[in-house]
């Protein structure tokens, strides 16, 4: 009798703990949509992990659910962060300036404690990726910031069937002084044309085989990635700063054709009319202050602003450890201060990374069927005196700042980070 | 002639730069009483004339106006002008690797007050910046306190030799082949203070025994001229810092503090002066147990606190005093709490405290002038006063 109630006890915790109370309203915040939509008193009604409504105060809530009052709090998406290093993902191997075959799958440490300080900054969805000290330095890995044991876990897979692209950089990171390693811009170029070329050579032979799989070349682990991104599965993530750099990009893209998200892009102000006429995204960054090297000098937060205005698809990443994955909306704010709009800010956290990541038909946006991926703010999104109060993840609370073992990931302590934790930012992996 | 006719031009314009003006604001933070709202400051000469709520403005004063003015802004700790912004061999001044102990050297004969990131502080309010040598020696050299305004090093320096920079901590060791252990770094520290001391005892009877360049700049430090600005971090680190204190007598100002929050009565009973690290510092190697709380823990304990931009090794390439103290803000310390770690407190830790850090007549005329709340992720600081100088202005129509 006593162990059936002990039973019946645990089996009652274990459902308040983790089963996913059926269906749950929030009401009463101020709802970003993600999609240039603000809803005053809003409602949110999340089901099994997906969103069910989103609507303003007149939704009718069904009567079996769960009413959490929200009022006066905001909502919004979970973030997209496009451009992180968190959880190990090491920077690059030395062995070769392209490594299309690397995998950043295979080292990132799904149980790191890094993820937790992610998801006190509202981060939902990241595209963790190899560095910058290459001129291709690997396959990324999106994820989503779930309770995981194993990377697969971790691991969403976009409408392309894919959950990752690829990692590529030019401009003064990948010049340095490996052997091997290209010593000039031209170089530069000439190796990552070189490379596409032979996979432009490997992609005939396996389109000539047709359906006829006695015909297709031998497996080749460098060139399955690369037919990926010439198919535009895989998207080419470019790390780029100079204005000369993002127009290399521009024309490497026009001569293969491959899809291509600009990231850091510091002085895409420079070049926007020619970015939004190549019809290419953007993921910034937004840094406290220029330098560091040389292709950093010429940072400015206005850039974002300019962006929008050229009509280019803009994002804003963390590059954790450059910037912190818990301050990305402080980030956000740097561009609303210096000419971006509120509204495209937003969309900038959200609907517009997942877009850069083939994944704006599950995550980005609180439309109904999407994932319930959402982050509860204390107040407006850009404010210094707004606190990141709790964040889900597909229907289930990941992030409590009341709880205090959640909030010391939010501000640190002793003993709360472990070495794996720390994302090193050095000029050779990162950036 | 012609030259003689630009030369006049110039003089004409320079003095119409200095000319007399008038700020006007919804809010004066003056870090020196209650806030004065609906306020004006007069500037004459460089200098505040005067402040208050009421005051007629002389026809020939210019008027500037804002929402909010605060004193400009002051850095405890910075590398800045030693530390460039290109961060190439060329431009990194702040550390030099052929010895851990060099205190002699001096930080006015690198800082470079055209470096980018001066002029990027500047227009982010930072108007007077201790800087100078680096974190990563045992004694790294001797830092200086400037104003961010454009000139010359000369013209710029309010004190061209202010402390000797000193480090405990892994940095060192990864700086130099030796010290390898932090033990051995504090025993190199106690040799070198110990021959210093012998040298000074031993040349109050021979005045040719006063040691050389290094004795001499590290006898400032046992008589108590310099404050011993030291970089410690951990718990170990820390008690480290204070124990050699302790036995050599040194005015102490601990640098970091990562783990300070966890020594609040040691810190107290050691009267160490406290310079907190950047609130957005990357928790790592002896940050590691760091807290953005840090700075609220400490200040509400009774400590009072400055906050420094730091040194950075990579990108960004320097803090910004004003974004870190929006972030200890937001982590527990109070709106005027938060404000005084970036004025008053670091000037007077600085001992700097009867020229810049509040608002008071008689002052420089180092002024702020925000579009909303300074700590407000979307304000911009729209003019800069240094020394009665319009530095920067209309950064809000950019």
């Amino acid at each position: 009798m006593r162990k059936c109630l002990l039973l019946l006890l645990t089996a009652v915790i274990y459902l308040s703990v983790h089963a996913q109370p059926n269906l749950v309203a929030f009401k009463g915040a101020l709802i970003y949509t993600g999609t240039g939509r603000s809803i005053p008193n809003g409602v949110l009604i999340v089901q099994n992990g997906k969103v069910i409504t989103v609507g303003d105060a007149t939704t009718s809530i069904p009567a079996n659910a769960q009413v959490v009052d929200m009022t006066g709090k905001v909502i919004m998406p979970g973030i997209v962060d496009t451009h992180s290093h968190i959880g190990g993902p090491e920077g690059g191997d030395r062995s070769s300036p392209l490594n299309p075959d690397i995998r950043v799958l295979d080292a990132v440490n799904p149980t790191s404690k890094a993820f937790k300080k992610a998801l006190a900054g509202g981060l939902t969805t990241v595209n963790i990726m190899p560095g910058s000290g290459q001129l291709m330095s690997g396959q990324t890995i999106y994820v989503k910031l779930r309770e995981a044991t194993t990377i697969e876990d971790l691991l969403v897979t976009n409408e392309r069937g894919v959950y990752g692209g690829i990692k590529m950089a030019n401009g003064t990171n990948p010049m340095n002084g490996t052997p091997g390693y290209p010593g000039t811009r031209s170089k530069s170029a000439a190796m990552d044309r070189d490379l596409f070329m032979k996979a432009v050579e490997y992609k005939k032979k396996i389109d000539k085989a047709g359906k006829d799989s006695t015909k297709f070349p031998d497996r080749d682990l460098r060139m399955e990635p690369m037919v990926e991104v010439l198919n535009g599965k895989r998207i080419v993530h470019f790390h780029t700063h100079k204005a000369n750099d993002i127009l290399t990009v521009l024309r490497l893209q026009k001569e293969f054709g491959f899809r291509v998200v600009l990231h850091h892009v510091t002085e895409g102000y420079i070049v926007a009319k020619e970015i939004a006429a190549a019809k290419v995204p953007c993921s910034i960054i937004n840094v406290d202050a220029p330098g560091g090297k040389a292709e950093a000098m010429n940072l400015w937060a206005g850039n974002g602003g300019v962006l929008e205005k050229a009509g280019v698809l803009t994002a804003i990443h963390t590059d954790d450890g450059i910037t912190d994955s818990r301050l990305l909306l402080r980030s956000a704010a740097m561009s609303v201060r210096d000419g971006m709009s509120r509204e495209e800010a937003i969309k900038s956290l959200t609907i517009n990374g997942a877009k850069m990541l083939d994944l704006e038909k599950r995550v980005g946006s609180l439309e109904a069927g999407k994932d319930a991926d959402f982050v509860i703010l204390s107040g407006d999104p850009f404010s210094v005196y707004t606190h990141v109060l709790q964040t889900w993840v597909e229907g289930i609370k990941r992030f409590d700042l009341s709880n205090p073992a959640d909030k010391a990931f939010a501000v640190g302590g002793y003993g709360v980070y472990s070495p794996d934790a720390v994302t090193h930012a050095h000029e050779d992996d990162h950036d | 002639m012609k030259q003689l006719l630009i030369y006049s031009i110039s003089l004409l314009l320079s003095a119409t730069a200095s000319a007399q003006i008038a700020v006007k604001a919804d809010t004066i933070f003056t870090m020196s009483g209650n806030p004065v709202v609906n306020g004006t400051i007069l500037i004459k000469d460089g200098k505040i004339e005067a402040i208050g709520q009421n005051l007629s403005i002389p026809s020939n004063y210019k008027i500037y106006t804002a929402k909010i003015v605060t004193p400009g802004l002051v850095d405890a700790r910075s590398t800045i002008g030693l530390s460039g912004a290109y961060n190439i061999p060329s431009d990194q001044d702040q550390i030099e690797k052929s010895g851990p102990l060099q205190p002699e050297l001096r930080a006015i004969d690198a800082y470079n007050p055209e470096d980018k990131l001066v002029d990027y502080v500047l227009r982010n309010g930072t108007t007077t910046v201790h800087t100078g040598h680096g974190i990563g020696a045992l004694a790294s050299g001797q830092t200086m306190i400037v104003k961010t305004k454009k000139g010359l090093t000369d013209d710029v320096t309010i004190k061209p030799v202010a402390m000797i920079a000193m480090t405990i901590g892994p940095s060192v060791s990864s700086n130099f082949q030796s010290p390898g252990t932090k033990s051995k770094q504090i025993a190199m520290l106690r040799a070198e203070l110990l021959k210093a001391q012998l040298a000074m005892k031993a040349s109050q009877k021979d005045t040719s025994k006063v040691g050389d360049l290094r004795q001499q700049t590290l006898q400032q430090l046992l008589r108590g001229e310099l404050k011993a600005l030291i970089s410690a971090n951990t718990a170990v680190e820390i008690m480290s810092a204070i124990r050699l204190a302790k036995e050599f007598n040194l005015k102490l100002v601990i640098e970091g503090a990562a783990e300070g929050y966890r020594l609040i009565d040691q810190i107290k009973a050691s009267k160490a002066e406290i310079i907190v690290h950047p609130t957005m510092a990357r928790a790592g190697g002896a940050m590691l147990n760091m807290t953005m709380e840090n700075a609220a823990i400490l200040t509400n304990a009774g400590i009072p606190v400055s906050i420094e931009s730091g040194f950075e090794g990579y990108v960004p390439k320097s803090r910004i005093i004003l974004y870190e103290a929006a972030i200890a803000l937001r982590n527990g310390l109070s709106f005027t709490e938060a404000l005084r770690t970036i004025t008053i407190n670091p000037a007077k830790l600085l001992g700097i405290d009867n020229r810049v850090g509040s608002i008071e007549k008689g002052k420089d005329a180092d002024l702020v002038l925000f579009n909303g709340d300074p700590f407000e992720y979307t304000t911009k600081a729209c003019a800069v006063i240094v020394d009665g100088k319009v530095e920067i202005e209309d950064a809000c129509d950019r």
